[in-house]
């Protein structure tokens, strides 16, 4: 067995830790205060293969695996959820549908622009009425006969869609007909941005994430080749279900990246706040909040790193994803929590970064599966019974 | 156009935990070593020169190092080199400059070049001394400072502008020439993530002194030209003051600070 990270895998680490601190880092608080998507910096990073990493050379990506991937979203994290939350999106739920399902010629017209960093994607599944419940979709898409196999006409509406309004491609579900027990035949589909009949609706105004964008989708009889159908007619439920648990693993690391933002800050204040004449962190109220940051963050990151590589390794990975998303996740949560308690009242105010940490972790609670998702599916495994 | 570029692994400047070992001699495994960062100034020039005509283009990387040295060479392969040179042996710890130059010196001639290029100097020794004396060495033209390098290679000739204290001189040289290079010439490039992949399967050929045909006696610690007596810490920086707010105010602020410790 062995632990430590391959040593290309601490190259890109490095790599990346080193950029994000440099060319990145300075320009964060301007672009959360304005709620301006980085667009200059999505270049930049597409330009240094950072949209296409765990997706091979030959469909445009770097060609590295998901352990790599997680190390990726954990650094960017680290200095800015935005940006992490941008760049999982994209590439778990842009660009993994099409590498998983998509046809060649999809891969050659839509993955490759995407995983090179010229295009950006984006996933549409929730909807007003269907969140958690995601079966529930309300989106429908109808075949109109013609040439090449007809016209898809979409009608129906997305919400919360990260990278709304930036993403050239966008990949949607919809429901396409009934099974014969009842339930929702539900596909995918490649929609371009412009497509007739499509269009970005509002954007929300959200508790943290700020410099990312999620918004609404509006379809409105919008017309797609019947050659945009991703994957099979009625396959679009399985397929998203296996995209939601690799996009979990993203998930996972970049709650990682935030909490050990969290502590990163918190160590060098604990050191030289000094209150009744000694640092804070000499008092054990302080000291041990750092000492259960650190040691949960460490499992966290472990557990994320694991499933990363049962991934890699071609193994089951659905369990081992859902517990390192939903323990990531609230660890992130408390230890951004504990970050601001360390720094007391300059916690809560914005001169420090903490507060955005605690901000953005929240997030991770909730997207791909909320918490309460994730353990219904791990409870599910577990037990062999039919938890709701 | 083939270049050589001579690189340093040196303790990481970053980390701050860069000290010296009870022989005075630098205590390598108390930090992680990285590309000296002239030395990546040096690499990025040669990447563009090579990307400008590419054809039967290279860039090899020689490094004299310890044995740890591949990890650290790994970065300068992700940003584009096409392979490394690694010279290590136990009989070159402790070398000076002149055992340094003598024996890159000597893996310069089993190699093929138009152009050798290398920092003005390293993080860590500051000599400075390594490029002129590996170019007196072997007889090449030496091209000191330069803040652009335009090789004419029908001509088989290369012209650099060399920094000077009232603006540059130009320089001209036949090639091979040997090059030292500084932060004018532009910003090293961060290695993408092909270049990382790319990075796994390239060569790092290593050297011995025997490799080199040189006699491990007249290198090496042992004939060590120069030996270091006392080194002392500077003392601790000061608080630092950050000034904020308008320019208007910020400058005043700063004149202020200056005037108060009669500086100005
Ligand atoms: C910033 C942001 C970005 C997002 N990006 C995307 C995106 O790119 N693409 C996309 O498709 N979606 C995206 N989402 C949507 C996200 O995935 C959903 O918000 C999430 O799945 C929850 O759905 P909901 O908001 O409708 O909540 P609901 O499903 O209404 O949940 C409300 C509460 O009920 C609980 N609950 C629901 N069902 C159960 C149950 N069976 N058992 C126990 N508890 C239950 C939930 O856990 C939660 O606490 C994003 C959301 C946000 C906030
Ligand atoms: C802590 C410490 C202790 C030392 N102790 C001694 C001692 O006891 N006796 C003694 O004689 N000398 C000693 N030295 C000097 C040491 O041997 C020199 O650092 C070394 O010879 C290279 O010189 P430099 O770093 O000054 O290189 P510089 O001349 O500053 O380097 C300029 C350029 O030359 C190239 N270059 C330099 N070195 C190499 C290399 N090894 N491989 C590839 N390219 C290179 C690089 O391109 C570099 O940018 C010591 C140095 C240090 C840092």
């Amino acid at each position: 067995m062995d632990l430590d990270l391959p040593t290309e895998h601490q190259l890109l680490r490095d790599t990346i830790r080193d950029f994000m601190t440099s060319e990145v880092a300075p320009v964060v608080d301007q672009h959360e205060r304005e709620r301006r998507f980085p667009i200059e910096i999505v270049r930049r990073i597409g330009e240094l293969g950072w949209l296409g990493i765990p997706i091979p050379e030959d469909e445009g990506g770097a060609g590295l695996d998901t352990l790599a991937y997680a190390v990726a979203i954990e650094e960017i994290g680290r200095v800015w959820g935005s940006l992490g939350l941008i760049v999982a999106a994209h590439t778990s739920l842009g660009c993994g549908p099409l590498h998983l399902v998509g046809s060649a010629e999809q891969k050659q017209r839509y993955l490759i622009p995407m995983a090179s960093g010229e295009v950006i994607g984006a996933y549409g599944l929730t909807e007003p009425g269907a969140g958690s419940d995601s079966g529930g979709t309300r989106t429908i898409a109808r075949l109109e006969e013609g040439p090449n196999g007809g016209t898809w006409v979409i009608d129906g509406g997305k919400r919360f869609i990260t990278n709304a309004g930036h993403a050239g491609t966008y990949i949607v579900t919809a429901k396409t007909g009934l099974r014969d027990d009842g339930s929702p035949e539900i596909s995918a589909f490649i929609v371009p941005a412009d497509t007739p009949g499509f269009s970005v609706g509002r954007l929300e105004e959200k508790l943290g994430l700020h410099a990312s964008a999620t918004g609404e989708l509006v379809f409105s009889g919008a017309r797609i080749p019947a050659a945009n159908l991703l994957g099979e007619r009625g396959d679009g439920f399985r397929t998203f279900l296996r995209i939601l648990d690799g996009g979990r693993i993203s998930i996972g690391a970049l709650a990682v990246g935030l909490a050990q933002a969290a502590l990163d800050a918190s160590i060098p204040y604990a050191r030289t706040r000094e209150q009744f004449g000694r640092p804070i962190g000499t008092f054990q109220g302080v000291a041990f909040m750092i000492a259960d940051m650190a040691t949960e963050i460490e499992a966290a990151r472990q557990l994320v790193w694991r499933a990363a590589w049962l991934k890699d390794q071609g193994r089951d990975y659905g369990l081992a994803a859902a517990q390192a998303k939903l323990f990531a996740s609230e660890v992130s949560s408390r230890a951004t929590n504990a970050a601001i308690q360390v720094h007391g009242g300059y916690g809560y105010v914005t001169e420090y970064p903490v507060e955005r940490f605690f901000r953005d972790a929240k997030l991770t609670e909730i997207g791909e599966g909320t918490s309460q998702i994730q353990r219904l599916v791990i409870a599910r495994r577990i037990l062999g019974l039919r938890v709701v | 156009m083939r270049i050589v570029v001579l690189v340093k692994p040196v303790p990481d400047p970053a980390s701050g935990g860069e000290r010296l070992g009870a022989n005075g001699r630098l205590d390598r495994a108390a930090v992680p070593a990285v590309v000296n960062g002239n030395d990546e100034y040096a690499l990025e020039a040669a990447l563009k020169l090579t990307a400008a005509a590419p054809e039967g283009s290279e860039v090899t990387l020689l490094s004299m190092a310890p044995a740890s040295a591949p990890e650290t060479l790994r970065k300068a392969l992700a940003m584009g080199a096409t392979r490394g040179v690694h010279v290590t042996d136990p009989a070159l710890a402790g070398s000076c400059a002149v055992s340094t130059a003598k024996v890159l010196a000597a893996a310069l001639k089993q190699l093929e070049f138009d152009l050798v290029l290398a920092g003005v100097d390293t993080s860590d020794g500051l000599g400075g001394t390594v490029p002129a004396a590996v170019a007196a060495y072997l007889g090449l033209p030496f091209l000191s400072y330069a803040a652009r390098i335009e090789p004419d290679e029908p001509a088989g000739t290369v012209r650099v502008r060399r920094i000077s204290p009232t603006g540059y001189d130009l320089l001209e040289a036949p090639m091979p020439a040997l090059i030292s290079c500084t932060q004018a010439l532009g910003e090293p490039r961060y290695p993408t993530l092909k270049g990382i992949m790319a990075a796994r399967s390239k060569e790092i050929a290593t050297r011995s002194l025997a490799d080199l045909e040189l006699d491990p006696s007249t290198v090496g610690g042992a004939v060590a030209t120069t030996q270091v007596l006392a080194t002392k810490v500077p003392p601790a920086r000061g608080a630092t003051e950050v000034v904020r707010g308008t320019p208007d105010e910020g400058a005043t602020r700063i004149v202020e600070f200056l005037a108060q410790r009669r500086i100005i």
